[in-house]
């Protein structure tokens, strides 16, 4: 058990890492995202390309979807998985302290 | 040990939300409108297959054991809380990771492409990320072509007596890099004019394959994480699965 302690505090330190070297080694970097360097590529590669569709959310708002509100909607979805997840999770512990108390008497 | 890790595990989801969310950009799938009408169609119709032999295999799997929907549950969870987050990476642009490879590990490619369009309808409509036209095309990248190349790899690390832990990273970072190899053919199908489709790859692949390998290791990561917490837990449900093989646990 004091092994996998081990492995799992090693694994969330590099995570962090990976997340927050780039913030810092990169200072001044926008963080775009990839996509748009896509569609950047899309173009210099087969030259000017026009969007044939534009998505449904944009099309109802009259526009693009507030950067504020993206956040929010990136946000439910996180909460969403992470509501599951964690619900489960704590089935899954409880159940198991359950049984250890059991097992003891 | 048993609440310190559990409390460790989910200081880590909640620390790596508040980090993805922080940066809002668009990252990755294929834009909505820029994948010409015939691809659409094209990657939608070859997506069906699976899309229905998932639907199969979670019907039966679901059957064998009601109790089997709390791990797809969870599996399904962690693609929606996996794509959702924007991470940072080397190249000073973001992207996200795909989640896919832990159901891919846990019960094989084909359910994994059902769970997996969940979250990309999601995306398309509500965050304009991805797209209803692209869809057909963004799920065989991400929830079809990723997902297999995880039930691959992991399989043959099976075969080949890998450590269990170092077999799930490898397979589901494997998972996730070949998502965005499979994205840059897909754009480079449909966009290379002059310089033929595998220069045109190579060119979406340079401005993919750099940003997106610090976060295969990263979605390698969190899937062990994941998979361990799982394995201190939830052992009947992956007994259950035939992730565990129950003569050796139970």
């Amino acid at each position: 058990m004091g092994k996998n302690k081990k492995i799992t505090i090693a694994l969330l330190i590099a995570a962090a890492l990976i997340i927050v070297v780039p913030l810092f080694a990169l200072k001044g970097a926008d963080f775009g995202g990839s996509d748009d360097a896509g569609s950047v590529m899309v173009e210099e590669v087969a030259g000017k390309y026009e969007p044939w569709f534009t998505p449904v959310l944009e099309q109802a708002l009259g526009g693009e979807l507030p950067g504020e509100i993206e956040s929010l909607l990136f946000c439910v979805q996180t909460g969403i998985g992470v509501g599951i997840i964690a619900f489960c999770m704590g089935r899954f512990v409880e159940r198991k302290h359950q049984e250890s108390l059991r097992n003891k008497e | 040990m048993v609440k310190s890790e559990k409390r460790i595990i989910f200081v880590a989801i909640l620390f790596a939300a508040v980090f993805g969310t922080g940066t809002t950009a668009s990252a990755m799938h294929i834009m909505e409108g820029y994948l010409p009408l015939g691809y659409c169609i094209a990657w939608g119709v070859l997506s069906v297959p699976f899309l229905v032999a998932g639907f199969i295999r979670i019907k039966k799997c679901l059957e064998s054991n009601r109790r089997n929907i709390t791990l797809l549950a969870m599996t399904g969870a962690f693609i929606f809380v996996i794509s959702s987050l924007k991470i940072p990476s080397l190249t000073g642009s973001c992207s996200h990771m795909t989640g896919t490879g832990l159901g891919a590990i846990l019960f094989g490619p084909a359910p994994v492409s059902l769970l997996g369009i969940i979250v990309l309808i999601f995306q398309a409509i509500l965050l304009a990320h991805g797209g209803i036209t692209t869809l057909g095309a963004n799920t065989f990248s991400m929830a079809i072509a990723g997902p297999l190349m995880s039930y691959g790899i992991y399989k043959l690390c099976q075969k080949l007596k890998v450590n269990k832990l170092v077999s799930v990273f490898l397979a589901a970072s494997a998972g996730d890099l070949f998502t965005y190899c499979v994205t840059s053919i897909q754009l480079a199908l449909a966009h290379n004019s002059s310089d033929g489709v595998a220069a045109a790859a190579v060119k979406f692949l340079g401005v993919f394959a750099p940003t997106q390998l610090p976060l295969a290791v990263l979605e390698g990561i969190l899937t062990v994480l994941i998979i361990m917490a799982l394995e201190t837990y939830g052992t009947q449900e992956l007994m259950e699965i035939g992730f565990i093989k129950k003569e050796v646990n139970g």
